[in-house]
């Protein structure tokens, strides 16, 4: 599907031709309770390539989440599988690897930040030994030099007199700082893939453009590849190179931020567009997208935003429509896009 | 820190004193005295032994009499047994009672917390299953019950272990596994409850995602975070076990400081009462105090200093 773009590119643009660092093709999650399976993941497929940030957006409950998870081998199982799709990382299917081997991918070569700085670092451990314990599981490096790179990491999200703060514990920081905190644990081994899971969402408004300035900062100088999920726009218009939008466990929408924010082609991008305040529309009633998403325990047949659709067609309700390629980096997945659908 | 301990002191010593005059006028609020059982002492006997112990004295003069006893902690003879003084009960009951308490705990505390991890990691497993009946049985099953089941089975019915009294290490094993069950039950309980709501923090999944062991991630990040309600039972369980269980040191016959507790009130010995309750008192308030400090061991965001925390 969305891959697709990339492989058979003929264009002669180099960030696109190299082999991606993170490939994800027809991924599947599914989750079984009491209540039935949740089909969290219904085949999502994404590029990710070196140095650039891909944010996938969408309301509560799209599957972001899980997606990030299952890429980090992080689904809890059971409940949790992975039914379907691939996930490779360099070229290695991350899939079928066991349990020991995707331990020492994670915090290695991928690692994740949390939604939540101020429940994510553990209350009683001091915060030299939360950014040190990774590098040391992952590599026979001296504690010593642990420290040492721990220093200069704190250093580089920003943290005042690091050698001294290495012995504090994390309730003796600012929220802020304590995401700074969580950044810095996730780059102590360098790794080339950064999964930030709505880093900003429980950050106050100042903080978060700090927060945000210092992923651009941090990105310039290491060239890690960030997957930011996030249902924040403002965040996503601040840092992402493309946009992949997420509904109801699927990729609907991916493009450049440029196509997503001034040509969306999906109803649903647009709804979101609609929805977001803007300066330029003043005194204008904001729009929200009228209904709730489907049930994942039974999702529809058809394109899963037929009923909160305004432009609905009949087809709509029965078949998934298929991808259309509007231009070499934009794909939507909509019936109205079809030649077939009425202009 | 310091300023916390010494502050603590003070509360300790006034808590010990309150409890030491409920205790007393409790005790006398009660009827009758140490010789007017099925004795037939005739009444000027009475009145001479009440004259030896003070007895016939007002009561605000027994109680000064009594808080001076607290202070030198000389509790002077028992009633019951005359030829001995009440620290001579204590000084010889005790350690047995310590003895027995302390490997009671270490063997409840230790198991306890293993079974709890392992159950919460097994959550709704066989395991778990298992390990929850198991410790349902061990609080709902009395110690003495267990006590005679384990000496029909162990000592009686199979002869490898010795039924009673307290002289070797294979002495020990019976009872400590009477005493253990019911506190381990009660640990491994609360270290699954509180070891699964530690299990899903966003700090261990923050750990995962680091790429540790699991090993790892359940000493270091996971037992740390849960021990704190063990912590708050432990503090009343250790000071309850190492005073002496009465019915356990009575099935097997161990010569421990129970025995002292229900014996001096069947018989209205007040020596022994007091002495008694002031150091069962004594040892329980250290206790909670060092409940205390271990909080702030486990956790850093626990302060201790003189204004009672933030």
């Amino acid at each position: 599907m969305k891959l697709a773009n990339y492989e058979k590119t003929e264009v002669k643009n180099s960030v696109k031709q190299e082999e991606p660092v993170l490939h994800v093709k027809d991924l599947e999650v599914t989750f079984k309770t009491y209540g039935g399976t949740v089909q969290a993941v219904r085949g999502v497929s994404f590029d990710v390539f070196k140095g650039e940030t891909l944010a996938i957006v969408g309301e509560s409950g799209c599957g972001k989440s899980v997606t990030s998870s299952a890429i980090m081998g992080l689904i809890p199982s059971p409940p949790g599988e992975i039914t379907n799709g691939r996930v490779l990382f360099k070229g290695k299917e991350l899939t079928s690897l066991s349990k020991n081997q995707l331990r020492e991918i994670r915090g290695a070569d991928i690692s994740m930040i949390f939604q939540d700085p101020m429940t994510a670092l553990n209350p009683t451990l001091k915060i030299g030994e939360q950014l040190t314990e990774g590098i040391r599981q992952h590599t026979s490096i001296s504690s010593e030099d642990a420290t040492k790179k721990a220093v200069e990491m704190m250093k580089l999200v920003g943290i005042p007199n690091p050698t001294e703060r290495l012995k504090q514990y994390p309730h003796q920081f600012s929220g802020g700082m304590r995401q700074r905190i969580v950044i810095a644990i996730a780059l102590m081994c360098e790794p080339e893939l950064l999964i930030a899971d709505e880093p900003t969402t429980a950050l106050d408004v100042t903080i978060q453009a700090q927060i945000l300035e210092l992923f651009e900062e941090i990105q310039q100088k290491t060239g890690v590849s960030i997957i930011l999920i996030t249902h924040d726009l403002g965040v996503v218009a601040k840092i992402a190179n493309r946009i992949a939008v997420m509904y109801a466990g699927k990729i609907i929408e991916v493009g450049t931020k440029r196509e997503i924010f001034y040509q969306p082609n999906h109803p649903y991008t647009k709804g979101l567009l609609h929805s977001v305040p803007r300066l330029d529309l003043k005194g204008k009633p904001l729009e929200p997208i009228e209904g709730t998403p489907p049930d994942l325990f039974a999702p529809p047949a058809g394109c899963p935003f037929t009923a909160r659709c305004p432009h609905a067609m009949t087809v709509c309700e029965k078949i998934m429509p298929e991808t259309t390629r509007l231009t070499e980096t934009h794909d939507a997945d909509c019936w109205l896009l079809d030649e077939r659908a009425k202009k | 820190m310091a300023r916390y301990i010494v502050k603590r002191f003070f509360i300790m010593i006034i808590t010990v004193l309150v409890i030491a005059t409920l205790t007393f006028f409790l005790m006398h609020s009660i009827p009758g005295s140490p010789f007017n059982q099925e004795r037939g002492t005739s009444e000027a006997v009475q009145a001479n032994l009440e004259a030896f112990y003070g007895l016939d004295e007002p009561l605000y003069v027994q109680y000064g009499m009594y808080l001076k006893s607290i202070v030198t902690f000389d509790f002077g003879p028992s009633i019951k047994n005359p030829n001995q003084t009440v620290n001579d009960l204590l000084s010889r009951g005790f350690p047995i009672s310590f003895e027995l308490g302390i490997i009671t705990i270490l063997v409840a505390l230790i198991s306890g917390v293993t079974l709890g991890i392992i159950a919460a990691l097994r959550h709704n497993g066989v395991i778990d299953y298992l390990a929850m009946t198991f410790a349902v049985l061990g609080i709902s099953v009395p110690n003495f019950v267990l006590a005679t089941l384990v000496i029909q089975q162990f000592a009686v019915n199979w002869s490898i272990l010795p039924a009673a009294t307290w002289s070797s290490s294979a002495h020990m094993v019976l009872p400590t596994l009477a005493l253990a069950t019911g506190p381990m039950a009660i640990i491994a309980r609360l270290t699954r409850s509180s070891m699964l709501e530690v299990l899903t923090q966003d700090y261990i999944k923050m750990a995962r995602a680091k790429g540790l062991t699991p090993m790892k991630i359940i000493l270091k990040h996971a037992l740390k975070n849960a021990m704190m309600p063990v912590v708050t039972i432990l503090g009343t369980l250790v000071a309850a076990i190492l005073t002496g269980t009465f019915v356990i040191e009575k099935i097997f016959a161990i010569p421990g400081m129970g025995k002292y507790f229900v014996e001096s009130i069947n018989g209205r010995d007040y020596p022994v009462i007091m002495g008694t309750t002031v150091f069962y008192s004594s040892i329980l308030v250290f206790m909670l105090f060092l409940v205390d400090v271990a909080y702030s061991l486990l956790d850093p965001r626990i302060k201790l200093n003189a204004k009672g925390g933030e």
